[in-house]
């Protein structure tokens, strides 16, 4: 079991059957108790993924509810109040459960120490705390959906989230567990990475994806606990109405606004960065291309990090915060535009006169491109202060969000999803059926979004369950396109759990990808290796060939590589 | 981020580590904070206007100072984890001053808002 | 590790069973002690911007109400407040000790230092219970449940607390108290307009009978208007502080445990160097708190 540079020996151990129970992970124990407890950080990857999957159903579900309920502009099936409480779920679910938790904790632990060569993180109890504290939040959630519903919005705005009968106290539980289960998660992966890189890996060795994880992590450790704060002062103002949130008791709900988003601004960038660092990869890998501007890509992912804490209060320059305040966090707004682009800039240029393949990955990594770019672009548009005032809670906000939340942030991790897979889970997908999927996904999504930028600039105000006829071809596009989106997501997702049974069997390095989580079998041994395999230049691929009998990548003693390994 | 990602092979000892503090540290920096309490409590009698709260918190500054540095022995850990650990405190003041210096811009509003409710109840 | 520890009492450099205690996935003691250092820092400073939210409050309210804390203050009691402090401060000195004690393999002293340390944190919860029970026989509860928040918000008060559990009024803790109310009335002889007139504004309208706050011994709640926010932040930073003990007093109990069993030496003391350093931070919390709440004018 020892690893080297050589994939094809694990291959030949594979298929020879001499396969032993310590070289597949999945086999390695049995029985529910072996998941359950597993300290393994790759177990543990799955069941967050499995947890996580499960809530973008949940969520999914109540997206398609509002979608079908907004085809009219009159009552179809949902009161008034229903709407609010499913807008609000949905919200709640999406952000809390779903997308902060996806990339980091489900494929970020999966991938995490493999890329480090190391055999696990470096807490790996606190790993498995963390996961069932997910649990627990989720288990929150279910029981303020089952005992009243709620619906603040998933803002949880005061003074309406001190008076609303719905169960804010059991939803803001939930936040809290949950904040801390991803802090967890974030001080696990910081330590990680500082602490346990092999020989030879530098910072500047480092894979961006494990760049932009850190980089998210800074921002876990730093924004969340103020939501945990946030959301024990919200529950002391709600039994105790202490005077701090609630102006009916002498106190400040803008101040709850500052608090709420000192952590909230920042959580996009928790959502957004991990999927740059997926798209980083992808890039290279399928373009077969030296990354272009490592270093700028890198050192962008801290930047946004550092300046996401510079602009929370661009979501409030029509709540009353003050003319000063919000001129200079509009101004700075602007500022955290720059590595942004100066990522789209380099994946472009790493593009440019590659020999790019349109694997699935891919696929999702060109839509993150196309849709990341215009979520970014219409962002521009709410920071500037004198556009916002009209665009300010209309549909144009929803659209905006969507694009970069889910045209950003979902294609990222469903492309990432299907680019690990074969590691995760040791098969092979239809890359056809997944291709095809893909396209439905970017049509059903734009169909879905683009209208609402429409209406949204024309004066749909968000969290409405009624409208105008004005508006109404505009929403029954976006409704139409949202089930379209649905078949395309149930498809993706079904043409994975499919490859679980008739799949091919997966190479150890399917991409000829140079990060050292292809240098183990598919899927990795227990230990993941032995010892910390060497480190080279993770985006030089000039020693990869495809080998035709292995019908993955070899590595094969080129030219002397670039960088020295060991 | 000067750190290394690997401890130094060639160190075939298994011991960790790790400064070992001497009891006069200990004792001295007991003493030191006692001291000082003492003096916060003292100095809360005299008053000293506007600052009186700078005061305080230059005092408590002190001692905080003086627990990270010594009982946590800040002084001899990696440069890193001091750095970390003030930069956290950074996006505190972040945090802290922008709040308040929207609150204050605001306040005013408020406050009128306030005068005029009284206004109208008492009419 | 018992044997370990007789033979190699002051070596810190041992070279037995060194494996003893490092996971797996570590290549070495040190690279494990290391990672768990970086870890527990990363901890504290999530520590430190979670109890930052209560700070902003309070620097936002100070600063723009400080008539509120300057009068709510007067009602904690600062004695119990420097008490408190120096009995922290002494537990993070044994704490500290026991650290050292560990790391120089000295078993039995490590274990009576936890114990005086976890007898310390008893005592600090102790004088915080005595706090605690004198604010309420005060009827200065949290929020809407304190008297001061219902004689100024009477119609809030008749939505969210049933009339048997409003507070019975302040005329008795007039008596009670009886060296509070004069300094009150001293303190606030030049109380602003507004306020006098809001404590009217709600006689008048509600008809309540907490209204007659004219009869009411305590100077503040007829001046300052918004008394109960200082105690929301009050009891909010005390608390979730006293909560951070409870938990120190669960993971110095772990450490006893460990202790007693044999497991700390010169090669291993990680737990007892980490659980240290919490320690030490909710202290340093406290240093921040007892100028803050105990000691305004
Ligand atoms: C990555 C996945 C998604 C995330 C993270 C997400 C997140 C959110 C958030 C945060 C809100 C705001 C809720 C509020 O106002 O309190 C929202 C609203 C909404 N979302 Fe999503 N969402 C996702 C996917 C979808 C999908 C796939 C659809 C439709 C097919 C959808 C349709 C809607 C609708 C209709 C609203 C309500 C707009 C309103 O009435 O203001 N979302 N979503
Ligand atoms: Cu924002």
């Amino acid at each position: 079991m020892s690893v080297g540079s050589t994939p094809d020996k694990f291959q030949a151990a594979n298929l020879d059957g001499a396969q032993t129970r310590e070289d597949n992970y999945l086999l390695a124990s049995s029985g529910v108790g072996s998941w359950l407890f597993t300290l393994d950080h790759k177990r543990i990857g799955v069941m967050y993924l499995v947890g996580i999957l499960v809530s973008f159903f949940l969520g999914g579900i109540f997206a398609l509810i509002l979608r079908a309920e907004l085809f009219t502009g009159t009552k179809l099936f949902l009161t008034e109040d229903q709407y609010n409480q499913m807008f609000t779920l949905h919200g709640a679910v999406m952000t809390f459960l779903f997308i902060i938790p996806s990339i980091p904790a489900a494929l970020g632990n999966f991938v995490l120490p493999v890329m480090l060569g190391q055999k696990d993180v470096a807490f790996p109890r606190m790993n498995l705390g963390s996961f069932y504290l997910w649990v627990v939040g989720a288990i929150f959630f279910l029981c303020a959906i089952i005992f009243g519903g709620l619906d603040t919005g998933w803002t949880f705005y005061t003074p309406y989230s001190v008076t609303t009968s719905t169960r804010v106290i059991l939803a803001l539980l939930g936040v809290f567990v949950l904040g801390f289960s991803s802090i967890f998660t974030g001080l696990n992966f910081i330590v990680t990475i500082n602490t346990m890189r092999p020989h030879g890996m530098t910072w500047f060795k480092m894979p961006l994806f494990l760049w932009s994880i850190y980089a998210t992590s800074i921002i876990q450790l730093l924004a969340t606990p103020v939501l945990g704060i946030t959301g024990l002062l919200l529950i002391a103002e709600r039994a105790l109405h202490i005077g701090i949130f609630d102006p009916e008791m002498g106190g400040d709900p803008v101040l709850f606004q500052h608090f709420f988003w000192f952590y909230s601004h920042p959580a996009v960038y928790i959502m957004i960065l991990p999927a740059m660092g997926i798209i980083s990869e992808l890039i290279a890998v399928f373009s077969r291309k030296h990354i272009f501007g490592y270093r700028f890509i890198a050192y962008s992912s801290i930047a946004i990090a550092l300046l996401g804490f510079l602009v929370w209060g661009h979501h409030m320059f029509v709540s009353g915060q003050s003319q000063l305040a919000a001129v200079v966090f509009s101004g700075l707004t602007f500022s955290v535009s720059i590595p942004s682009a100066i990522k789209v800039f380099n994946w472009l240029a790493t593009m440019y006169k590659g020999s790019i393949s349109l694997a699935t990955p891919m696929c999702y990594a060109l839509a993150f491109i196309f849709l990341f770019t215009i979520g970014g672009l219409t962002g521009l548009f709410l920071g500037a202060l004198a556009t916002d005032i009209q665009l300010h809670d209309t549909y144009f906000v929803v659209a905006h969000f969507h694009y970069v939340m889910m045209g950003g942030t979902l294609v990222a991790f469903v492309g990432g999803l299907y680019y690990w897979w074969p590691k995760m889970f040791g098969v092979m997908y239809n890359e056809n059926a997944g291709r095809l999927f893909c396209l439905i996904v970017f049509l059903g999504f734009n169909l879905t979004f683009f209208p609402q930028f429409i209406m949204g600039a024309r004066g749909m105000p968000r969290r409405y369950a009624r409208y105008v006829e004005e508006f109404q071809i505009y929403h029954q596009l976006s409704t139409l396109g949202a089930f379209l989106l649905g078949i395309g997501m149930v498809g993706a997702i079904g043409v994975l759990l499919y490859s679980l049974y008739r799949g091919k069997k997966a190479p150890a390095n399917p991409w000829g990808a140079n990060t050292l989580e292809w240098m183990c079998s598919s899927p990795p041994p227990l230990a993941n290796f032995d010892n910390p395999p060497p480190v080279g230049d993770p985006y030089d691929y000039s020693n990869l060939r495809y080998d035709e009998r292995e019908g993955g990548y070899v590595t094969v003693p080129g030219p002397a590589k670039k960088t020295s390994s060991h | 981020m000067s750190d290394h990602a690997q401890p130094n092979d060639d160190s075939h000892d298994h011991g960790i580590h790790a400064h070992v503090m001497s009891m006069s540290t200990l004792f001295g920096t007991f003493a030191a904070l006692l001291v000082l309490t003492g003096l916060t409590v003292a100095i809360y009698e005299i008053d000293f206007g506007a600052i009186d709260i700078w005061v305080a918190m230059g005092i408590a500054t002190v001692k905080a100072t003086l627990v990270a540095v010594y009982f946590m022995h800040l002084r001899y850990e990696k440069p890193f984890i001091t750095l970390s650990f003030l930069f956290s405190l950074a996006f505190v003041a972040l945090f802290i001053s922008v709040s308040l210096m929207d609150a204050r811009e605001y306040e005013p509003q408020v406050e009128a808002l306030h005068n005029a409710q009284m206004q109208e109840a008492a009419e | 590790m018992t044997v370990a520890e007789s033979t190699h009492e002051h070596d810190a450099h041992g070279h037995h069973s060194p494996e003893a205690h490092v996971a797996h996935h570590f290549e070495s003691p040190q690279q494990q002690f290391d990672s768990g250092k970086l870890g527990i820092w990363m901890f504290l400073i999530t520590e430190v911007l979670f109890f930052s939210g209560m700070f902003c409050a309070y620097a936002i309210y100070r600063s723009l109400h400080p008539e509120i804390f300057i009068d709510a203050a007067k009602e904690l009691n600062a004695m119990l407040g420097a008490l408190n402090t120096v009995v922290l401060i002494v537990s993070s000195l044994t704490m500290a000790w026991a650290v050292r004690a560990a790391q120089l393999s000295q078993k039995k002293l490590l274990i009576v230092l936890l114990w005086i340390t976890l007898a310390l944190a008893g005592v600090f919860l102790g004088v915080k219970t005595v706090e605690y029970t004198t604010k309420f026989q005060h009827e200065l509860y949290p929020g809407i449940y304190n008297h001061f928040a219902q004689e100024q918000y009477p119609t809030v008060a008749d939505k969210y607390v049933s009339k048997e559990n409003q507070a019975s009024g302040g005329a008795e803790h007039a008596t009670e108290a009886p060296a509070h109310g004069e300094e009150h009335s001293e303190e606030h002889g030049s109380t602003p307009a507004t306020g006098e007139h809001e404590e009217h504004a709600h006689a008048e309208a509600g008809g309540h009978a907490h209204a007659e706050a004219g009869g009411h011994g305590h100077g503040g709640a007829q001046g300052v208007r918004n008394i109960h926010i200082f105690f929301g932040i009050y009891y909010m930073m005390t608390g979730i502080h006293a909560i951070h003990i409870i938990g120190g007093m669960g993971a110095i109990g772990w450490l006893i445990y460990r202790a007693n069993k044999g497991e700390f030496s010169s090669e291993y003391f990680g737990p007892v160097d980490y659980v240290g350093l919490y320690w030490h931070l909710v202290d340093l919390i406290w240093i921040y708190l007892f100028p803050l709440l105990y000691l305004i004018h």
